[in-house]
């Protein structure tokens, strides 16, 4: 289980089995801490080790190996290139949100089947892929006939995470691992950066590690996923952690009391983990007989066609009647869409669109696109229609202001439109994916304080359309970075497996303009595909 | 790859101009009623030039009809299907004789292979094999410059 008190639910290294008990030497002095731009005598003077490297990236997890994926097809030695950060696998973290919140390896994600982080050109894509593995013609049946008569293709989660590990093998991403905390990144004078990486306890003789490097890239991932403050209220007031859970901890124990005793759960949230929660929720009723009871409180629910604000029932701005070419399907509570992006901003119309946004505008059109949704599955349907039908599954719309302990009970008292009801449930499941404030990451804030980096009109970090991040520019060194932290920028979707890869290929190229790399034309693509499908080394 | 106006036309034009052109040059001969000789090349080359000139008008269409979609995509069936209007379309133009260039109509089954078969491998190679290639077509709305 998560640590209580902590702001996060997502796992994080513990630092301390990080800095050790015994003082070591090459540690930061708070000149450095103090200093924007760093000399390397400075460095030197502190006793920290200097290693120097091309080029780094800040993450290990999906985001870096995507781009050092693309920089490797490129040309790019692996000698050239470091990966710092402390997971062992890319898939690592992905891999455990997607298991807790009820996606484990044989469940299917909300991904497309072009969508391969393992695979550059995305093709063959993963319905190819598995039609041929599985040697059936289902998949290709699926992508052929989706969104019309299917609902989309998307590949499962093991097999996703069985071609990244491929794919790693191939390009030697392990040779290029270094595994440590990275907290800070300052601008080096004389042009490049210095990354200060602490290792793990005994893998180094000095307590800190420095890389100078001309180029870094910053893909650290989700700041941070929080639970709503009045569930943390709640859970810290009564030291409890068993009845209220956030989707993204662990929290099988409460699938397992719901199979032993009947109960009644409330579910928090309109989007794809909630679906998920449900859907293990209402599988365990149809498989193991299970007798729960379900009330699901959306915040904003959708009656019909909308526009991403609100629908025809609703009276704030934006509602009304949505306009011809901006509807998006909706009703029973929830926005529907096939990913959390409508499909063209990776790539076509709206991609083009936002490019050329600014400020305010940019803002406004991803709170349009980027507001709550789920996508539309018929299974997902059959079980909902069935429980509103039988009477164990009902939606309420509107917020909580209180929550008190009732017996073994809790009791929400939830503001809806016609006042306030008190919802007496024996657990609550929130799926409402609060995210957390950038400056909430040490190295994001250390770059916002010291680094140059600024916020975009979203909030978080700002990047340019090559994915520099502005205001960072260090002499000839340049800085990136992608992924979920740079939300709000030119290019939506950053946060997905296409988005990353778009973002990677940005970057590549820029590389390349700086002589890094070469560019990837026609026959380099051509015969490096080659190569990855038969699987030999770039 | 989903498609902006300017990337549907670029890439119509490339896909027809490439493999249009490839397959017009070697399926002629064996089409029926056609042979290796000027006249039938002039011929197919010619409705090969018809559907070029027609598919960017209906390029316009297809992104009008884009529009009604949230998503502004497009998808894979449509690209397949879209090959009954445009491929009647020209069939008709050629049975009223109103092709320039082109006195008499050939026949049917010799137009709806030609027709067919580039229609197909288009479809096929702009939905996966493309990719290869071009990287950034796929992201760039399916523009080629």
């Amino acid at each position: 289980m998560t640590e209580p008190s902590a702001s996060s639910v997502v796992p994080t290294t513990d630092p301390s089995s990080y800095v050790g008990a015994a003082p070591l030497p090459g540690d930061l002095t708070d000149d450095l801490l103090r200093t924007d731009i760093w000399s390397d005598e400075m460095v030197a003077a502190a006793g920290i080790p200097i290693i120097d490297i091309p080029f780094v990236t800040i993450g290990s997890g999906i985001g870096s190996f995507v781009t050092v994926d693309y920089l490797r097809i490129a040309g790019v030695p692996t000698s050239h290139m470091r990966v710092l950060g402390t997971l062992d696998v890319p898939w690592q973290t992905y891999e455990y949100l997607t298991r807790v919140s009820q996606i484990p390896r044989g469940e299917r994600l909300r991904s497309d089947s072009a969508s391969r982080p393992d695979n550059i050109w995305g093709f063959p894509s993963y319905a190819v892929s598995e039609a041929f593995h599985t040697k059936s013609v289902k998949p290709l049946w699926n992508v052929f006939t989706e969104p019309i008569f299917t609902d989309y293709y998307t590949p499962r989660a093991g097999h996703v995470f069985e071609n990244l590990e491929r794919e790693a093998k191939r390009i030697g991403y392990h040779e290029m691992l270094v595994k440590g905390l990275v907290r800070i990144v300052r601008r080096r004078y004389g042009g490049g950066y210095f990354t200060i990486l602490t290792p793990p306890e005994g893998a180094s003789a000095t307590k800190r590690v420095a890389f100078r490097s001309q180029f870094v890239h910053v893909a650290v991932g989700y700041p941070g996923l929080k639970f709503l403050p009045e569930l943390q209220r709640y859970r810290t007031e009564h030291n409890d952690y068993r009845h209220i859970v956030n989707a993204y901890e662990a929290h099988e124990h409460v699938y397992e009391r719901l199979v032993q005793q009947p109960s009644t759960v409330l579910v928090r949230g309109g989007g794809i983990v909630a679906s998920r929660v449900l859907q293990r929720l209402m599988d365990d009723r149809e498989q193991h007989g299970a007798r729960t009871n379900i009330v699901h409180l959306f915040r904003t629910y959708y009656h019909g066609p909308n526009d991403g604000y609100g629908n025809e029932e609703d009276p704030r701005p934006g509602g009304g009647k949505p306009r011809l070419f901006m509807r998006r399907r909706g009703g029973n509570g929830w926005a529907i869409q096939g990913f959390n992006y409508p499909k063209s901003v990776w790539g076509g119309q709206l991609k083009r669109q936002v490019r050329n946004l600014e400020g305010e505008e940019r803002a406004e059109i991803y709170k349009r696109m980027g507001g709550t949704n789920t996508p539309w599955r018929k299974s997902w349907q059959r079980q909902m229609d069935a429980g509103r039908k039988e009477g164990w599954y009902t939606c309420l719309v509107g917020t909580v202001d209180a929550m008190k302990p009732h017996r073994d009970r809790i009791v929400n008292h939830v503001r809806t439109a016609q006042g306030t009801v008190p919802v007496e449930a024996d657990f609550v499941i929130d799926c409402t994916g609060l995210e957390a404030d950038i400056a909430e990451h040490r190295l994001l804030k250390d770059l916002l304080d010291h680094g140059g980096a600024s916020r975009n009109p979203v909030g978080r970090l700002n990047v340019d359309r090559n994915f520099e991040l502005i205001g960072t520019r260090s002499g000839s060194g340049v800085m990136y970075a992608s992924g979920a932290t740079t939300l709000g920028g030119y290019f939506p979707g950053v946060d997905t497996f296409l988005g990353l890869q778009v973002a990677a290929q940005e970057i590549y190229q820029d590389l390349a303009k700086h002589g890094f790399g070469k560019r990837i034309g026609p026959v380099r693509s051509t015969v490096q595909w080659w190569k990855w499908l038969f699987g030999s080394t770039p | 790859m989903l498609p902006t106006l300017n990337g549907r036309i670029q890439t119509r034009l490339f896909m027809l101009i490439v493999f249009g052109g490839l397959i017009t040059l070697l399926i002629t001969p064996v089409l029926p009623g056609l042979d290796l000789s000027g006249d039938s090349y002039q011929v197919t080359y010619l409705i090969l030039a018809t559907v070029t000139v027609l598919g960017v008008l209906w390029e316009l269409l297809y992104h009008l009809i884009q529009q009604f979609r949230w998503e502004k995509d497009w998808p894979t069936l449509f690209g397949l299907i879209t090959a009954i209007n445009e491929g009647a379309l020209v069939w008709l133009l050629l049975d009223l004789e109103l092709v320039p260039g082109i006195d008499a109509a050939p026949d049917f089954w010799a137009f709806f292979i030609m027709f067919g078969v580039i229609w197909f491998v288009i479809w096929v190679w702009t939905n996966g094999p493309m990719r290869v290639p071009l990287i950034r077509w796929r992201f760039f709305g399916g523009r080629i410059v």
